[in-house]
C-alpha cells in the first residue's frame, strides 16, 4: 500500500509539472478528499442496511445453508478452510452478493469475512494467501446481470442493452481464473522465497556461530 | 424483461431473510440494529483508506499522467486487437470507477452502444471492478500494509478481462 499511495502522488506531481498542469493536481489534492468523506457517508446507509439484514440470516442460520451450497468451491480456493467457519459463511455472503449485483451489500460482507480471516492469522500486518484470493476474487466481477452497464447502454438508445451478457460471463470468468491462478502462482513463489530466504539466514548464523 | 428482474433482487432478499428470520424466530428488530451498528463501526473505520487513496488517485487523474500511459498501451492493445478508443478506459477501469463510468458513458454517446467499440467498452466495464478501491478497502479495514501478491494477481486478471472482452466481442458479434 504504501508503494501504491507515494508512488501515485510522486508520479502525478512529476507529470502535473511535465503537463503543466499542476494547478489541476493542487486542486485535486484538495478536493478529492472531500470527496472521499462524501462517499463514506453515502454508502454509510446501505452499509449499516446490509449489515443489519445480514445479522437476522446470520442468527436464523441461513448463511449456515449457503455456506454448505458453497462448500466445493471454498475448498477448492481456499487452503485449509473449513467450510462450516465464520470466515468461509462470510466469504459465501460476500460471494452471493456480488453475484446477484449488490455491490453495496458486498462490501460490508467482504470486510466480515477479511476480519475473520484475521482472526485465523492474527497481530499480522502481512495479507496471508487466503486474503489476496479473496481480494482478488472481489476486484475482478462475480456480477451475473451487468446491471448498471444496461442500465447506461440502454439510455444510449440500445434496443437490446443486455445481449453483451454472455461476453461479460466469459470474459469474467477467463479474468476471475486468471486472478486466482495468478494468486497460486505468487503466492506459493513468495512463500517459498521467504522460506529459503529464512534457510539462507540460518545457515549464515550457523556458520558466524561455528568461527 | 431483465432489466425489471433486477428491480426484484433487491426487495427479494430482503423479504426472503426477514420470512426465514421470523419463521427461525429470530428477534429481527435488535438483531438488526446490532449489525446495523457494526456496519457503522466498518464505514468509520475504512475512512481514512478512502480518503488516501481518492486523494492520491484524484491527484494522479489529475495531472494528465493517464494520457501518457493510453499512449505508451496503444501499440500494445492494438496488436491484441483491442479498439484504441478503448485503451483510457481500460488503464482508467481498475483505479477510478466514478471515472469509468463518465469515459464508458462518453465512449457510448460517441460510437453508439452497438458498434464495436460501445460493446468491447460495455462488455470490458461489465466484467470488471475497481481494483485499487477494492484493495485499499479491503486491506484497509483490518489494517494490513503488506498486500503481497494482491495487487499483481489483480492486475493480471484486468489485463486478462479487457483482452478477454475484445476477443468475445469479436467472437459473439462478429468483427463487423
Amino acid at each position: 500500500m504504501k508503494w501504491i499511495f507515494s508512488g501515485l502522488i510522486l508520479l502525478s506531481v512529476v507529470f502535473g509539472l511535465l503537463n503543466g498542469r499542476i494547478d489541476n493536481v493542487s486542486n485535486a489534492a484538495i478536493s478529492e478528499c472531500g470527496k472521499a468523506v462524501e462517499l463514506t457517508l453515502t454508502l454509510m446507509g446501505s452499509m449499516c442496511m446490509w449489515s443489519g439484514l445480514m445479522q437476522v440470516a446470520d442468527k436464523a442460520r441461513l448463511t449456515e445453508k449457503l455456506s454448505r451450497l458453497f462448500s466445493p468451491l471454498i475448498h477448492l480456493l481456499f487452503e485449509k478452510m473449513d467450510h462450516t467457519s465464520a470466515a468461509a459463511q462470510a466469504i459465501t455472503l460476500n460471494i452471493s452478493a456480488n453475484l446477484l449485483g449488490l455491490g453495496n451489500a458486498a462490501t460490508p460482507l467482504g470486510i466480515a469475512a477479511m476480519k475473520e480471516m484475521e482472526k485465523m492469522n492474527p497481530g499480522n500486518r502481512s495479507a496471508s494467501n487466503n486474503m489476496v484470493v479473496f481480494v482478488v476474487l472481489n476486484t475482478a466481477s462475480m456480477q451475473l446481470i451487468p446491471t448498471t452497464t444496461a442500465l447506461l447502454r440502454s439510455e444510449a438508445g440500445c434496443a437490446t442493452p443486455l445481449d453483451i451478457m454472455p461476453a461479460v460471463w466469459v470474459a469474467s470468468l477467463c479474468s476471475l481464473t486468471a486472478g486466482v491462478l495468478a494468486c497460486k502462482l505468487l503466492g506459493g513463489a513468495s512463500g517459498a522465497k521467504r522460506v529459503r530466504h529464512r534457510h539462507r539466514l540460518e545457515a549464515a548464523r550457523g556458520i558466524r556461530g561455528g568461527r | 424483461m431483465n432489466q425489471s428482474l433486477s428491480n426484484f433482487i433487491v426487495p427479494g432478499v430482503m423479504v426472503g431473510i426477514i420470512i426465514y428470520g421470523l419463521v427461525k424466530g429470530v428477534d429481527i428488530f435488535d438483531t438488526f440494529l446490532d449489525g446495523a451498528k457494526e456496519g457503522f463501526r466498518t464505514s468509520v473505520k475504512i475512512l481514512p483508506t478512502l480518503v488516501a487513496l481518492m486523494t492520491c488517485v484524484g491527484m494522479f487523474k489529475a495531472s494528465g499522467a493517464l494520457d501518457i500511459l493510453t499512449y505508451a498501451l496503444s501499440p500494445v492493445a492494438s496488436l491484441l486487437g483491442l479498439p484504441e478508443e478503448c485503451i483510457p478506459l481500460a488503464v482508467l477501469r481498475p483505479i477510478s470507477g466514478s471515472g469509468a463510468m463518465v469515459l464508458f458513458n462518453d465512449l457510448l454517446a460517441s460510437y453508439g452502444p452497438d458498434s464495436l467499440i460501445g460493446r468491447v467498452a460495455s462488455v470490458m466495464e461489465g466484467s470488471s471492478e475497481t481494483t485499487f478501491y477494492t484493495i485499499a478497502v479491503y486491506f484497509g479495514a483490518i489494517k494490513i500494509t503488506k498486500t503481497r501478491h494482491a495487487l499483481p494477481s489483480a492486475l493480471t486478471a484486468d489485463v486478462v478481462g479487457v483482452v478477454m472482452s475484445a476477443v468475445m466481442v469479436s467472437v459473439v458479434f462478429g468483427t463487423a
